[in-house]
């Protein structure tokens, strides 16, 4: 069954908030092969909190993870992500189309900080795989 | 102005991608275990779509010689990365069409996997 398109323009309680430290940017930027010491995040870490939103989202309108795709991101930074940021992330439906069983869901994912000055914006594709045939 | 960047290779090894699953959050088992891999159909483990674009940025801030100056950063996750228990190669490289503006192209076994990623960058 396709989603309620009523999702559209919902929003969700924020997950709790995330605390930038050197540790855990240094743990993502290992991960990539690359090393860190100190100074801003990489661009695409505000995925971190913005991954969390996003399984608060799932949960709340009853998506499994194992049938979502992920289609698209984008990330617009207002500033660089530094430790000691305290990240809190709104995450919103901005459309949902249907296509051929599957839904195509667009989110918005404000990131702020702690002062509430917002930090980037994320917007990912995600596409919620519908039932197989006959099943 | 359009000038070509050098292309780098970088491994990808399924152990990175357990670190990345840590580090991200993201622990769906697709990019872990070859069985629930091929049991949703997949070739195999494959890596995070933002475990990819994180490469494309790691690219850029090589590229600028320093993290932070990245404004915008975005793709489509048009392929997977299918990580084998050897690990497998991605190549990036990438293409400056103004002052501030990067096309980005990762390939894999010569298959482009990110669709569109474009970068800009702050001053």
């Amino acid at each position: 069954m396709p989603l309620d398109p009523e999702i559209v323009g919902r929003s969700y309680p924020p997950a709790p908030p995330h605390e930038v430290t050197t540790d855990s940017v240094r743990t993502f930027v290992e991960a990539t092969g690359a090393s860190y010491d100190a100074g801003p995040a990489p661009a695409t870490y505000p995925i971190v909190p913005a991954f969390t939103a996003m399984m608060g989202f799932l949960e709340a309108e009853a998506l499994d993870l194992s049938r979502i795709v992920h289609g698209a991101q984008e990330f617009r930074h207002e500033r660089p992500v530094v430790p000691g940021d305290v990240l809190t992330v709104a995450l919103s439906v901005a459309s949902v189309r249907s296509i051929g069983g599957n839904d195509i869901i667009a989110t918005s994912s404000e990131v702020t900080d702690a002062d509430g000055a917002l930090v980037c914006t994320g917007t990912a594709t995600l596409v919620h795989r519908g039932p197989e045939e006959g099943s | 102005m359009s000038d070509a960047l050098a292309a780098v290779t970088y491994r990808v090894t399924r152990e990175a991608l357990v670190a990345y699953a840590a580090a991200s959050g993201d622990h769906n088992p697709i990019h872990q275990d070859e069985q629930v891999a091929r049991a949703v159909g997949l070739p195999g483990v494959i890596a995070h779509g933002m475990y990819t674009l994180a490469l494309a940025a790691r690219y850029v801030d090589e590229q600028v010689g320093e993290r932070g100056r990245i404004a915008t950063i975005g793709a489509k996750f048009t392929k997977p990365v299918v990580v084998p228990v050897e690990g497998v190669d991605v190549e990036v490289s990438g293409v400056r069409k103004d002052d501030r503006t990067l096309a980005v192209t990762v390939t894999c076994e010569g298959v482009t996997v990110l669709g569109r990623c474009q970068v800009t960058l702050r001053d």
